[in-house]
């Protein structure tokens, strides 16, 4: 489904990302752990071409990703960010826009399914100025979902919210993932939620893949990760 | 005061340039005390002004006399001292001299031609050089603030750029509206200028042809007449400026490549940019 191969980017002679080898089954939760500054968000960053690696590339369904037009590459491969950057406008606004980069006009009927899907029913023309930090990170699930991904990319999309919002929206997202059927890499520093949400984890340390493998075996024996 | 002490005029413009120079470095030591750093870009702007204008003042004196074609190129020639002049400060972003110099060339020069064809600037180099320059160096300002103002809205909308970039806008789409933003405060200082015309400032132009015996009307006239075309020119230079920059910011791959020098350090600059 999706495939790194020697994946790896150096910027100013510092490795980011190192010759990782990891693939992703379909509908499968692959979260990425790792402490901070270790490359996580700059391996998740490649998976959807946002940077270029600087060796080694990524199949998505068998096709070097190189070959998709990245507009296409993109909208196949969401992107949940851990701020959630919603564009001015209202919260009907932001979820068109995906869809709309396709020549797509959203119907009501699929706002309505979609905000119903996170939770946010009836919520269509409020303004995403009015929204909390829960809310927000809501409409930018429900945004990327819009694009009707195969793979969903998701960076640390709890990090900045507090323990209420966050347990709602790591349930959201599991429902969506289940839902939708997607094949999901979270990036997240927190074990426990790696753990209740994946399927498997991997580890990376100094932009290296140090362990991969299901949770089981690999939370097991990082408890040394902090 | 100075007039009184030097009867000689070269004298003369020696100690009001002096004196000018001192001002300006009075205010850039006012900003000092306010850890505003602009000494070193101030006395390099002050020395470089001087040499300058002093001399192209004793080339255009040859120039002058000579055939009208050589105005031709004596504009060109400034219109690519702008291009570079301007580029400067759009560091960051690659291909600004390039664009810098279609946008200066294609607005001041498009301007100029037309013009020159309508007989609204007279063929004669007295004529054509001064208000050609006036054109071009409007042209560059507008430029440089153009340029400036994209590359300062696009670095403080990194987040929302990536994020329409991430579901599948088109690189340019993700910055029109801050090629649009760039365009209308690039052009508030041609505005403010055709607005204040006569009220707030009455250009040397005006006060050069009234000396010279113009009819004080007419020469009002014209001055709305050259300010109406800085403004023109201005605008279609940022208006090239703007469409041109958009995809400098890019890579190939439709990549970000323009960020702060922090956040390049993290995520990387990106090369092969279009």
């Amino acid at each position: 489904m999706l495939e790194t191969e020697h994946l790896s980017r150096i910027v100013s002679a510092k490795r980011l990302v190192d010759d990782i080898t990891v693939p992703v089954q379909k509908g499968e939760v692959l979260a990425v752990v790792g402490p901070s500054g270790s490359g996580k968000s700059s391996f998740l960053r490649l998976l959807n071409r946002l940077d270029e690696p600087t060796s080694g590339t990524v199949y998505l369904e068998g096709t070097d990703y190189r070959q998709i037009p990245p507009q296409e590459l993109r909208r196949r491969v969401g992107l949940v960010t851990q701020t959630p950057y919603l564009f001015p406008g209202t919260i009907a606004d932001n979820l068109r826009f995906g869809p709309r980069q396709q020549g797509e006009d959203l119907s009501e009927k699929t706002i309505t399914f979609l905000l119903d899907q996170v939770g946010l029913m009836g919520r269509a023309d409020s303004h995403v100025v009015n929204l909390s930090g829960g809310e927000a990170q809501r409409v930018s699930l429900a945004r990327a979902i819009a694009n009707s991904p195969t793979v969903l990319l998701m960076d640390e999309p709890t990090s900045a919210l507090d323990e209420k919002a966050k347990e709602e929206v790591e349930t959201l997202i599991l429902k969506i993932v289940r839902h939708n059927a997607l094949t999901c890499v979270i990036v997240s520093h927190d074990l426990a939620q790696a753990a209740r949400i994946a399927s498997r984890v991997m580890i990376i340390k100094a932009g290296r893949l140090e362990k991969i493998g299901s949770v089981t075996e690999v939370i097991h024996v990082a408890g040394n990760l902090r | 005061m100075l007039q009184g002490i030097f009867a000689n005029q070269l004298a003369l413009g020696c100690a009001q340039a002096a004196a000018t120079a001192l001002l300006a470095l009075l205010v850039m030591f006012v900003a000092r005390q306010r850890q505003i750093h602009l000494e070193r870009e101030t006395v390099v702007a002050l020395i470089r002004g001087i040499v300058q204008i002093i001399a192209v003042g004793s080339i255009l004196v040859l120039l002058l006399r000579g055939p009208k074609w050589t105005s031709v190129l004596l504009l060109a020639a400034m219109m690519v001292a702008a291009a570079v002049t301007s580029a400067q400060r759009a560091k960051g972003i690659p291909g600004t001299f390039g664009v810098s110099l279609y946008a200066i060339a294609a607005g001041s020069g498009t301007v100029i031609a037309l013009m020159t064809w309508a007989g609204v600037i007279d063929t004669a180099m007295t004529s054509l050089v001064p208000i050609g320059s006036m054109l071009i160096s409007n042209a560059m300002n507008t430029n440089s603030l153009t340029l400036n103002r994209f590359r300062s809205e696009v670095e403080s909308h990194l987040g929302l750029i990536e994020t329409a970039l991430a579901l599948g806008a088109a690189s340019k789409q993700t910055v029109a509206p801050y090629v649009q933003v760039s365009f209308q405060s690039s052009l508030i200082p041609a505005i403010d200028s055709l607005k204040s015309l006569g009220i707030v400032w009455i250009p040397g132009l005006m006060a050069g042809m009234l000396l010279s015996g113009a009819d004080p009307v007419y020469a009002a006239i014209y001055n709305f007449v050259t300010i109406s075309m800085m403004f023109s020119a201005s605008g279609l230079t940022a208006l090239i400026s703007g469409l041109l920059i958009r995809s400098h910011a890019f890579s190939a791959a439709e990549q970000l490549t323009l960020r702060p020098q922090a956040a390049s350090s993290q995520t990387g600059s990106r090369g092969g940019s279009k």
